[in-house]
């Protein structure tokens, strides 16, 4: 029997992996967010992270692209060690990076067609001809090249978040980090966002991370998953090994049962005493 | 009895400890701001400019108008008293001495961190509270060097101006009041004022307070900006912790800065 909860690495160099993961420990305040955990993110892959809500995988996103520094531990990514690179190395290496934010993160003050354009415009020197081509052909991608003229105020949140997709493969990266592409989609959107996702990386061969707790669609499209709960990694295989796995604790998660060891409660004292012993518990407004 | 003691004092300590960080923390924030000039980082001079128009023009109009109160109360005040000792010619050298050395500079600041200082640090607030910041970082490019270094430049640029512009309109609201409605002597205003007014020790001096201003209060306000806990209650904590204070700061240096200049 195949037993997925397993500690050790998966064989590999350093250029087989694009991003090597070793020991990251971080906390904060006081909660353990992630205790010595160690990630292999194959090159040319799309790699799944999955978890319930809380566990810190938008800030493993975030320690990737050293946005945050762990509290032990080390990041690799392509070769650099993202804890000892300067500033002007990290902005270079990042250049590498797309990410996608949860909320979009478009800039407020320039249009739709700017937003896109604004990578392209930093870190090139391109005619404004060819810049338009790749933006509208970016824009087309996410059936937005209508929406060009837009503010982002006039965008949904779904829509937001697929300008920022092309934004955020505008300079065509080697890597792309998605935060949560598939919240707040309706069903259009979300099968095209998946198909585009899987597209890029076949085409272009871009090493994808998709952060999600959207089980289909993210076992749909991963080559590979992890699944972290607890600030460990508790689980990690092909899509199919994972949904068959015997481990509880990934079958509780893989199959959406709400009874099982992962718990589906944030820490607590126990619910009788809580309500009985009368203290506020700090609720102040 | 020893412990709650010790709790206090680790308390002390921790805040103290907090302070020291918060000073250094905005001391590297604004070096590298600094040294990111507004060519660097991408976006050339034409951000600079924008944030010229935005932090400097925009300010004009609540610059002139208290500007031209200030002026005119100070006319009516200064005739009130001065005319019963029959020298009323003098107020044009009230005036003018006391917004060049003074109000200018000081008012003006003040009124520049509650219009386009905490304009400047709810912007930045907001914009690192919707994450445009992180992807700015995340598209490879230095928001000190696009963001922050722009806006501070253009309130440094921008005070000093705005300072002459109110110290001159203020200046033309006492002569209104004073010479076309109290019926001061119009040529001994203007030429009293022209003894007394020393170009490099006042008006000078005056320049000196407001660059020093402006950068004290854009620092304070973009850095208030950048460190403000992304949330609606961060934003709006940091907007008022940047008016009060860059109030104190500049109310402050202007004490050092009197003394050191016209202490003597």
């Amino acid at each position: 029997m195949k037993q997925p909860v397993e500690t050790q690495q998966q064989s590999g160099t350093a250029s087989e992996n694009f991003i090597e993961i070793r020991g990251l420990t971080f906390h904060r305040g006081e909660r353990v967010i992630f205790d010595n955990i160690d990630l292999n993110i194959p090159r040319g892959k799309v790699v799944g992270i999955m978890g319930p809500s809380g566990t810190g995988k938008t800030t493993l996103l975030r320690l990737i692209g050293r946005q945050l520094r762990p509290d032990a531990g080390e990041v690799i990514v392509d070769g650099h060690n993202m804890g000892q690179l300067s500033r002007d190395e990290l902005f270079s290496v990042r250049r590498k990076m797309g990410m996608l934010f949860q909320s979009g993160a478009l800039f407020t003050d320039l249009t739709v067609y700017e937003n896109v354009a604004f990578p392209l415009r930093i870190h090139t020197r391109l005619p404004e001809a060819m810049i338009r081509d790749i933006v509208l052909m970016k824009l087309q991608a996410v059936g937005l090249r209508g929406a060009r003229n837009l503010m982002p105020s006039e965008l949904s949140g779904g829509m937001s978040r697929r300008v920022a997709l092309a934004r955020a493969v505008a300079l065509d990266p080697e890597m792309i980090m998605y935060d949560e592409p598939f919240v707040g989609q309706d069903p259009i959107a979300m099968g095209m966002l998946v198909q585009l996702i899987r597209r890029l990386n076949e085409a272009m061969g871009i090493t994808s991370i998709v952060v999600s707790h959207d089980l289909h669609e993210t076992a749909s499209i991963s080559d590979y998953l992890y699944l972290i709960a607890d600030g460990k990694v508790i689980g990690q295989g092909e899509p199919e090994e994972m949904l068959q796995s015997d481990d509880p604790r990934v079958k509780q998660f893989m199959q959406g049962l709400s009874d099982g060891p992962v718990p589906f409660h944030f820490p607590a004292k126990d619910y009788r005493q809580d309500m009985l012993g009368g203290d506020a518990g700090g609720i102040g407004l | 009895m020893l412990k709650p003691m010790l709790d206090r004092l680790q308390q002390v300590g921790h805040s103290g400890l907090g302070f020291v960080q918060a000073i250094g923390r905005s001391g590297l924030f604004m070096v590298q701001a600094i040294f990111g000039r507004p060519a660097a980082g991408g976006g050339g001079y034409g951000l600079l400019i924008k944030q010229l128009y935005a932090v400097g023009v925009l300010s004009l109009v609540i610059i002139t108008v208290s500007g031209l109160f200030i002026g005119m109360v100070l006319g009516l005040q200064g005739y009130n008293i001065l005319v019963r000792y029959g020298s009323e010619e003098a107020v044009g050298q009230m005036v003018a001495l006391s917004l060049v050395r003074e109000l200018g500079p000081v008012v003006t600041a003040l009124l520049f961190a509650g219009r386009a200082g905490s304009a400047l640090t709810a912007e930045i607030g907001l914009m690192k509270a919707t994450e445009q910041l992180s992807s700015l970082e995340m598209i490879g490019v230095d928001p000190l060097k696009r963001i922050i270094a722009p806006r501070f430049w253009a309130g440094f640029i921008s005070m000093p101006l705005l300072t002459l512009i109110f110290t001159m309109v203020g200046i033309l609201g006492g002569a209104m009041v004073s010479v076309d409605w109290l019926g001061v002597y119009e040529g001994s205003f203007w030429s009293s004022m022209k003894d007394s007014v020393d170009f490099v020790s006042d008006v000078g001096d005056g320049i000196i307070k407001s660059l020093v201003f402006g950068a004290v209060v854009t620092w304070i306000s973009v850095f208030q900006g950048y460190d403000a806990t992304p949330t609606s209650e961060g934003i709006s904590r940091a907007t008022t912790r940047t008016v009060v204070y860059s109030s104190l700061a500049v109310l402050g240096l202007d004490f050092v800065l009197t003394a050191v200049m016209f202490g003597d």
